[in-house]
């Protein structure tokens, strides 16, 4: 029997039985579809992460004491507010060097409260990490020197302490010290709920005197260009090693992190997608199942072919052919249902996604494949039965 | 069992000694035990015998439906015994042409479709396939049915539409199980007439096993089981039938 035969003869079958068929298939397209969806959100998720790190501005690197792991705590650090010049020297005139000490505190205006992410900040932290205000202005190095007592506001801190007024020249309250709002930080978004808009930003030397440390967390360079990211790094990183006998400083770059998080978030992808495929197996047995059905149904069918001249291999080839059709045609359904969500949920919802090429092909290849695992049980099934007998059946 | 044939490939089939046994829970039913018989090229033979006698059994091995047990078993003087299960669904397929007593047709299918599923498995394009079932269909005088399904069409014709599908793979023999068996006598009349007439037209070889004696009686030969043995073969002479015990031939 030629291929196309067995194919006609699989399409007559499944349209003979066409609700049977597409309830069979069911399975197999919410398989399909999850599988489709979920790999859509992992990459929108990786895709927005990496805008997101993208974001903070190009040629940035961490610089911090110990060695650099993802998902560990940063050891207790040494660094103190003078190696921020000794950091800015060697880098030389081209690099911009801010330094971080921060911390989650609840600041208030009036009735009206919330919990920001507090920051201590130089005055060229906006530049580092190009975080433009929209109203008054960014802190100053004067402020930075003599541990003004000002703040700069992140957009949604903003928006919740002065719903109504014009924040700029008002006072905020941090911890019982009252600070003057001297800007406002432009709108960034968010991703995850991680967002520059929750932070606000105070003099680095105020936040030392507010949190009661001597230290800061980590140094943060921009350099003039990609090319100089190595040395600039290199050159801080060994200052600052000379510095500190003994202790180990590494430089974190841009591309270390994205490479961290999209490896985090490939393997987070992989096992959703796996979850997913538990269900395109679970419609794998289904279809294993109604196809025995339609072979004790057509028993007496393949009695008949085989009188007719079938051999094994043709109605073994029959019904195998069936079983990847409703598969194939179930895949097919759950990409398109697939698609259709994940631009839905990427419209509608929060969450981001992307659509990689590979995951519908993947999706109607893995189909296939669970058509022919379960579809060989029972064609092979078919095959093997003796012609008179099956005759014999009704 | 003596052999007197000159040539084999004067027969379009022959068994020779052949014996089936079933086993089922143990016990041996021995349906065929020892049979020899020869179907000569454009023959045409009636089988009749007691129900249990295994003339069903027998059909099943001269249609290579079925192995037998032990005995040898040749189509165009070739021992089946050699064949796979893909030799011996071509045997199927070209060289015999089946009737069954319950017609077997697709319920789905039309007439010429139905007639037209032994050329799939021969490889026969789909165009092909339809010209040749109209042929067929002509053949048997359903030229008139062709889109019709089985459903739509009286028993008579639901067994021609049967004995089209056996002819079109042209075979060299044609074996009918109690073909007129579900039939009334209107229509069974009909149906031997057309297996007689192909017969007589196309010297396809045909036999027919029977329970009736007025269709038993139209063949020049006549084959009597009993017990699994044939116990008369009307072709060792004119008048030889009914006489039972007589010499078991081919
Ligand atoms: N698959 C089987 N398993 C066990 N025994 C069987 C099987 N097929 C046939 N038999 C037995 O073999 C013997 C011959 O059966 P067979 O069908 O050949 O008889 P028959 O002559 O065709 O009878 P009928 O005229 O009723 O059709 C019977 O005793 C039957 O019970
Ligand atoms: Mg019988």
């Amino acid at each position: 029997m030629k291929p196309w035969e067995a194919l006609r003869l699989a399409a007559e079958a499944l349209r003979t039985n066409r609700l049977r068929s597409l309830l069979t298939m069911v399975g197999v397209v919410i398989g399909v579809a999850a599988v489709v969806v979920l790999v859509a959100i992992g990459g929108g998720a990786k895709a927005e992460v990496e805008h997101e790190v993208e974001g903070l501005g190009s040629n940035i690197v961490f610089i911090v004491p110990g060695k650099f792991q993802f998902g560990t705590t940063p050891s207790l650090s040494p660094l103190r507010l003078a190696d921020l010049r000794l950091a800015a020297q060697v880098a030389g005139g081209d690099a911009d060097v801010t330094a971080v000490v921060d911390s989650g505190e609840q600041i208030t205006a009036g009735q009206n409260s919330y919990f920001a992410t507090v920051q201590g900040v130089t005055q060229n932290f906006d530049v580092v990490f190009n975080r433009p205000v929209t109203e008054g202005s960014y802190l100053t190095s004067a402020d930075v020197t003599t541990s003004a007592r000002v703040v700069v506001l992140g957009a949604n801190v903003a928006a919740t302490l002065f719903p109504d007024e014009d924040p700029v020249g008002r006072t905020a309250t941090i911890d019982g010290v009252s600070f003057r709002v001297v800007g406002v930080a432009a709108q960034q978004g968010s991703a995850f709920g991680v967002t520059q808009d929750d932070d606000v930003d105070i003099p680095i030397t105020e936040a030392q005197v507010l949190f009661n440390v001597g230290t800061v967390q980590s140094i943060e360079v921009k350099a003039p260009d990609p090319g100089s990211i190595g040395p600039i790094s290199d050159r801080i990183v060994s200052g600052l090693e000379s510095e500190y006998p003994g202790v180990q400083f590494s430089a974190v770059t841009q591309s270390q992190i994205l490479g961290t998080i999209g490896r985090i978030l490939s393997l987070l992808t992989l096992v959703l997608a796996a979850i997913a495929g538990i269900s395109l197996l679970v419609g794998g047995v289904g279809v294993s199942n109604i196809m025995l059905v339609g072979v004790r149904e057509r028993t007496r069918e393949i009695g008949l072919r085989k009188a007719l001249g079938a051999r094994q291999r043709d109605v073994v080839l029959q019904f195998l052919v069936e079983a990847v059709t409703l598969t194939a045609v179930g895949g097919v359904i759950g990409i398109a249902l697939g698609l259709g969500t994940s631009a839905a949920v990427g419209a509608l919802s929060p969450l981001p996604t992307q659509i990689a090429w590979w995951s519908p092909a993947l999706a109607f290849g893995v189909s296939v494949v669970v058509g022919v695992v379960f579809g060989v049980m029972p064609a092979r099934r078919a095959g093997r039965l003796d012609p008179v007998t099956a005759l014999r059946t009704d | 069992m003596t052999e007197t044939r000159q040539d084999p490939t004067t027969y379009a089939i022959e068994a020779v000694d052949v014996h089936r046994v079933y086993r089922m829970d143990g016990a041996e039913v021995r349906a065929l035990r020892g049979v020899s018989l020869g179907i000569r090229e454009g023959e045409y033979v009636a089988i009749t015998g007691p129900s249990g006698s295994g003339k069903s059994t027998l059909m099943h091995l001269l249609g290579a439906l079925d192995r037998p047990s032990s005995g040898r078993l040749l189509v165009g003087g070739r021992d089946t015994a050699k064949l796979d299960d893909a030799g011996l669904a071509r045997v199927r397929g070209s060289e015999i042409g089946f009737v069954f007593q319950s017609f077997q047709l697709l319920a789905r299918t039309t007439a010429r479709d139905n007639v037209a599923l032994p050329l799939v498995y021969r490889g026969v394009g789909r165009a092909e396939r339809r010209a040749r079932a109209q042929e067929a269909l002509e053949a048997v005088g359903l030229a008139h049915r062709l889109t019709h399904r089985p459903t739509q069409l009286s028993g008579g014709e639901q067994q021609r539409v049967a004995i089209a599908r056996a002819l079109v793979g042209r075979p060299r023999l044609v074996l009918a199980d109690e073909p007129t068996g579900n039939l009334d006598t209107a229509n069974g009349r009909e149906v031997l007439a057309t297996l007689e007439r192909l017969n007589r037209e196309r010297g396809v070889a045909v036999v027919i096993v029977t329970h009736d004696a007025e269709v038993a009686a139209r063949p020049p030969r006549l084959i009597r089981m009993r017990d699994g043995l044939i116990v008369a073969d009307g072709a060792d002479g004119p008048d030889i039938a009914g006489s039972a015990g007589s010499a078991v031939s081919r």
